[in-house]
Order: structure tokens, then sequence, then C-alpha cells
């Protein structure tokens, strides 16, 4: 779960990091009197999204006097903005964050996250701060450094030393740099952040460090405990339909393509996706139902999937395991009447009970196209959508 | 012979009286796994399903014996009962549980390191020697006995490939599901390493996923130390970067993690790669087939070579006789295992010739 970037510093001030004063908007009125709160003359307007990449996209504004503060925020709210890391159409902005701006002096770059082959958390900084952390590590992997923290002992006070005098740091700094760490590691565990990114971390030009920007994922899987995180969900920067899907308790992500997939289980749904565009089709989906794949759960799943108007056919690729075949047919039997799907079904069902099952959706005089296995299945589905697309057309 | 359980392996079950601790158990007993009682605190001294009930983990192990123990716990308490378990001298922890908060794994994780058990999952389907021991959530009926052993990211995807080398006559030694999530217990190269020394396990299948660079580390534990033959297939060609795909490790980050990276990997090592999940079964088919037909024309090359050079040492008539039938009845018995004996002894890259 991303938080925007006021709900970040907000978040590492509690924990004594440096952040520039700021203040939250809605409106262009309501930015322009953040700025007079704020005093100073000179004030940073940036939109408040669920993306990097902003800077380049024209959604963060200097602005030198109050006119220049409303002309900034009325710009950017009530659009979208559209950077690298989003989608085409963008994410809307809703609100801006209105702050002081800063003399700097140096740009850093500092984040915790989980590295995933030693299997703890890595504190990784870089002296080429406010650059795109991926390229530097490609282009010039000299310029990250890196620890590792053992969660027995935590962060120790050498390994914040060994990465301050890396970044070239003055000894006077050093001591701030690892209260810093020492704050970012105790809010990572206390809130299950999976992700802490300060990019730039910048020495001001009176020597002091500061947190510019931030960015913070919290661990879905703890949101449990971590009621105060999950509150700062804003469901306005995710996509309706995966936002729709987890309402349902299902797992999906939105692809480009024609062919709606229904499966159960990630891997086997990944592989469905794949298989789809290994025969020349293009996947509009990747959708786990479950192990359990029941009736209600597959209806909704009928009515996510046809709430895509991209899409052409349907492939459902079901391994009952524990759960038989012919219950599952009777859920896509039921589901198909319900919903009233306008688009071809192909149904590959293998596993417990999966003849009585074929038998059944053939008995059930639903336009249902049954596939023999995997590979048949693909092949079918994809000849399914390139008929109905020709009937469109 | 089969890795990790067998038909003599004790189970207990943590999380026994819930309801999908229940179940499965239930499913275990009826496979033939040899549950021997279950854990829930607060329940001890009672019985469910016809077994002992226990506080603690330690009571059960005191009481039972039980070196293996599979945990249905939820979520929240999942990396505790984790730590009770190997607490108590639990030999093979399996963690069915899914949706265990990351930063528990990191705890429990360098807790477990140098200690003596290993750990299964979490978020897994669970462990299986056919006919012996079903350890998880895996349906057992579409296993058999046999020669493949089976390592997995994800838990359908092992079914389909159990359901191709079962159809296919191969069969299974024993298939281990290591899960879905970032941090884990066994990993790809700890359960491959165990197949390699398995006399049973003829050929290895892999099934990985994108995220992180496990794939990758196997590949080249693979390309160093394994003589069989490995076919592997990783999901998530079509996945988009930066969206996780339903495993919690399921993630392309800042460009890692591709299917691509881990397929040319797997290449370089000269791992048999499919890129359709529904080849697994007739690739290892072919490759056991062929090596199978290696082994025996292997074997009577020796044998013939043998007959010579011993022709030109000791020209007795009686000795070429002897030496020649005995390799090749021995190959026709055991291929595989000739095979390997013979390549033992030969350099890494002469090896991978050989094979060729």
């Amino acid at each position: 779960m991303n938080l925007h970037e006021y709900q970040a510093k907000k978040l590492l001030a509690s924990y004594g990091i440096p952040v520039p004063d700021g203040r939250v908007a809605a409106s262009a009125d309501e930015a322009v009197e953040a700025a007079a709160a704020l005093g100073g003359q000179v004030w940073v307007v940036k939109a408040q999204v669920h993306a990097g990449g902003r800077g380049k996209a024209g959604g963060v504004k200097v602005a030198r006097d109050a006119q220049q503060v409303r002309a900034a925020a009325s710009a950017m709210l009530g659009q979208r903005l559209v950077t690298k890391q989003t989608a085409a159409d963008g994410l809307p902005i809703e609100r801006v964050y209105v702050e002081t701006g800063s003399d700097i002096a140096r740009e850093l770059y500092l984040s915790l996250t989980l590295n995933r082959e030693r299997g703890r958390i890595a504190v990784v900084a870089s002296a080429a701060g406010g650059m795109d952390i991926e390229q530097v590590a490609q282009s010039t992997p000299e310029q990250i450094l890196s620890v590792t923290v053992h969660p027995a002992s935590g962060l120790e006070p050498f390994q914040c030393r060994q990465l301050g005098f890396g970044l070239g740091l003055a000894p006077k700094q050093i001591e701030q740099f690892q209260l810093i760490l020492k704050g970012l590691y105790r809010l990572y565990l206390e809130r299950d952040a999976s992700l802490i990114e300060i990019n730039p971390l910048i020495v001001t030009k009176g020597g002091a460090l500061l947190a510019l920007d931030a960015k913070i994922d919290i661990e879905a899987n703890a949101l449990f405990r971590q009621k105060e995180m999950a509150a700062l969900r804003d469901p306005g920067q995710e996509d309706p339909m995966e936002l729709r899907a987890s309402e349902h308790d299902l797992n999906y992500v939105s692809l480009d393509g024609n062919i709606a997939c229904m499966v159960n289980g990630a891997g086997l749904a990944m592989a469905t996706m794949d298989l789809i565009k290994l025969h020349g089709g293009q996947p509009a989906n990747f959708l786990d139902v479950g192990g359990g794949a029941t009736s209600d759960r597959v209806t909704a799943a009928f009515q996510l999937i046809l709430s895509n108007p991209q899409v052409r056919a349907i492939l459902v690729n079901i391994f009952g395991g524990i759960v038989r075949c012919d219950l599952i047919a009777d859920g896509i039997i039921n589901a198909v009447q319900n919903v009233g799907v306008s688009v071809p079904v192909v149904v590959r069902l293998e596993g417990t009970n999966a003849r009585e099952a074929r038998e059944r959706l053939a008995a059930s005089g639903l336009a249902i196209i049954a596939a023999l296995d995997l590979t048949d299945a693909a092949k079918k589905v994809i000849a399914a959508a390139k008929a109905t697309k020709r009937q469109a057309a | 012979m089969s890795i990790l359980v067998n038909q003599r392996t004790k189970v207990i079950c943590q999380g026994f009286t819930g309801k999908q601790g229940t179940f499965h158990s239930q499913q275990c007993i009826d496979y033939g796994t040899r549950l021997v009682g279950g854990v829930t605190p607060g329940r001890g001294g009672e019985r469910h399903l016809e077994l002992p009930v226990f506080d603690t983990v330690l009571d059960a192990v005191r009481a039972t014996g039980a070196v293996a123990s599979m945990i249905y716990v939820p979520a929240p308490y999942a990396a505790d009962a984790i730590l009770e378990a190997a607490d108590a001298g639990i030999e093979l922890v399996v963690c069915i549980t899914e949706g265990v908060p990351v930063n528990d794994m990191v705890r429990v994780k360098a807790t477990l390191a140098g200690s003596a058990t290993r750990l299964i999952g979490p978020n897994c389907p669970g462990i299986i020697t056919p006919g012996e021991c079903k350890i998880g959530i895996m349906p057992g009926f579409i296993h058999r006995k046999g020669c493949v052993g089976i390592v997995s990211r994800s838990g359908t995807l092992t079914y389909e490939t159990v359901f191709q080398t079962s159809n296919n006559g191969l069969g299974q030694s024993t298939c281990v599901g290591i899960g879905g999530d970032p941090v884990r217990g066994m990993n790809f190269i700890d359960v491959i390493e165990l197949f390699e020394r398995d006399p049973q396990t003829e050929g290895i299948i892999m099934v990985g996923e994108i995220g992180g660079s496990d794939e990758e580390a196997a590949a080249e534990h693979i390309r160093r130390y394994v003589s069989k033959p490995v076919v592997a297939y990783i999901a998530g060609v079509t996945a988009p970067a930066g969206k996780r795909m339903g495993h919690a490790g399921a993630v392309i980050a800042g460009g890692k993690g591709t299917a691509a990276d881990k397929y040319r990997a797997l290449e370089a090592a000269r791992v048999r790669t499919v890129k359709s999940p529904a080849e697994l079964g007739s690739a290892m088919a072919e490759l056991l087939g062929k090596r199978r037909a290696a082994a025996l024309k292997h074997a009577a090359s020796q044998a013939s070579k043998a007959a010579r050079a011993s022709a030109a040492v000791l020209p007795r008539p009686r000795a070429p006789k002897r030496s020649a039938p005995k390799p090749a009845r021995a190959a026709s018995r055991k291929p595989v295992r000739a095979a390997s004996r013979q390549r033992l002894r030969k350099p890494a890259r002469k090896r991978a010739r050989a094979r060729r």
C-alpha cells in the first residue's frame, strides 16, 4: 500500500527525520493559504500522486509569490498526471503539497527495503541523489552503497558510519545521518514498511540533512496490525478494476489485451497469460480466483472481467485439487446464466471429477467451449476472440 | 528413497482444531500420512480426529516423537508457530499459511539460520512423497510414485506438473512447493541439492516465476553441481513490471526478476527450458528417454572397450566374456545410476560433453 508524499513526510517527522515545512491543499485557495502560513519567499507546489517521475511530468513547480502558488495549484488540481511510472492515462491529482523551498548543496539517495537474497532489510545509499536510482545502479554500480541489517542486533552504528563516510559526509554530519538512519529503521519495523525511499536526501547550504522527497510503501500483509497506516489508503490512486477485485478478495491485474482469464492459483494464472501470448493472443488480465473458486467468487470474477470493454473472449482455467471440478462447473454455469456473458467462454477443467464437470458444461446448453488441455484451451480461446472481433467489426 | 519425508515420518499439525487444520489433517490421514497428533493452545488433553491434542509443540514432540509439523495457524501467529516448532526440535516445518508479514519472516529466517530445522514455505502447498507421506494441501490422488523430483514456487502449477508426469508414466519421487513469498525457508538450491543425492530421483523439474533471483542462483548451482537432467519453466513472461502477480514475491522490481533473465540464466546452465507449462512432462520424458538410451549405449561401449583392452593385455578368451555382459546388465537395470557413477570420475566440463 502506497502513501502520498505528504503522509510519508508527516510519518518521517514523527520519527525525528528532518523534512521541510509543508501543508497539504485540496484547492488553489487552500494552497495560497498554506504558502502564507508557511511564510518565506520560495515555495514548491507538488502534485500528490502515487508515482515517481513527477518533476519531469510537470507535477512539481517552484513558486515565488502567492500568484504563482495559485497558478501552479490550479494547473495541477483536478488534472491527471502522466509520468513514466503511471499508466498512459495517468493518476488523478486531488491534492497538492505546498512546501517551503530549500537551498540545495548536495543531493543524496537513501532507501530501506528488503534484500530478498539475504532475507534481510537493506539500507541503500548513493551520492548520486535526485536521479533514477535504477539507472545509477546499472551505469555506475560503484556509486551504490548498501548494508543489510541482522534483525537481532538491528542497524549498527558502524554500518551508519560506513554509509555516511561513503557518501562523503563531513564528520559533524555523520551524527545527524546516524539519527536519520536509526529513525528510518525503527519506522520500517514499527510500521511494517516494505519500502522507504528518500530521493533526494539533501545537504543544505548550511550543512544540514533534509528529506526533500519521500516514498513509503506499507506491506499489505501487515495491515491487520497497522490500522493507522491502513486508514491512509487512497483508493482514488488505484486502478478501479483492481480496487473492485480486492473488495471481492480476488487478485486482479489489468493488462492491455482482449482475452480475459480466470484461473485458480497465482502461478497457473501467470502461466495461462503466458500461454495465450505464446500462441499468438493477448491477455486482458491476470486473475486468481483462489483455491476455493466458489460459485459466488466465480460470479464476481465474471462480472469483473466483463466490465472491461476490450474483452472478446474468456478463458477459464481451473485445476481442481481439493475442490471438485463438477462444483466449479456448476458455479460457471450459474455465473454465465446470471451475469449474461456476451462473449465466448472457453473452459478447461482438470483434476477431481473433471469428466463429470465436462458433461455438465456440455449438458447446460450454454455456449461454453470445452477444452481438453492447456494448449487446446489457449488455441480455442484465441480463435474465439478473433471470431468475436470480426463480428464486432 | 525420496527426500525429506517418507512413510515413517511422524507428523503433527499446528492449528489442528481450526477449520483448515481439521480439513487438511483428515485429508493427510486419508492419504496415509503418519499424523500422530496436533497442537492448539488451550485445548491440550482433548482428542481431535481420534488423535491427541497438545497445548504446546514441546508437549507434542515429547509425547509422540514427531519430527515434522504442518502449520495452518493464521498469518498473525504463523511466525511464532514456526519458531515454536523449531525450538521443540522439529526437523521439518511446513508452513502452509498465506499472508505472513515479511518482517516476521525476516526474524524467523535469521533465527532458524544455523539450526537443525528446515522450513518449507510459508504460502506453499507443502511436500509430498507419493504413496508415503503428504504434508500439505495438494490433491493426493494426482500423484504417482516415480522418478521425477519437482520443486516449485506455485501451488496449482505444481499440480499441473504432477499431473503431466503422472500421465506419462514417470511419476514423482518427492514434490516440494517452496512457496510464493519473498522470504521463505528452503529454496530451489536446497531442494535440488537433495534431489541430486536421492537415488530414486532421476530428473528434476523446477517451476519458477518472476521476482527475486532465486532461479538465477539455482541455475548457477545446477551448472556446477547437478548431473541429473533438469527441466524448468518460469511463469510470468507477460507480467508487467512493478505489479504484484498474486504471490507476494511475484513482482518485477527495478527491472530485476524478469522471466527473460531467469530463462537466460537457466539456458546458460544447460537446463532444458520450456516456454509452455504444458510441455514440462513431455520434455522430462524426452530427456530421461535420451539419457536412458545414452546410458545403455555408453555402458555397452565401455564394455566393448574393456573387452578390447583386456583382450590386448590378457589374450585369454574368457576374460572379455566375463567383463562384457556385466555392465550392460547393470545398465539395463539401473541405467541412470550406472551413468552417473561413470560421470563422477570425470571433471564437470567433460561430464557436460558426455551428456550430449
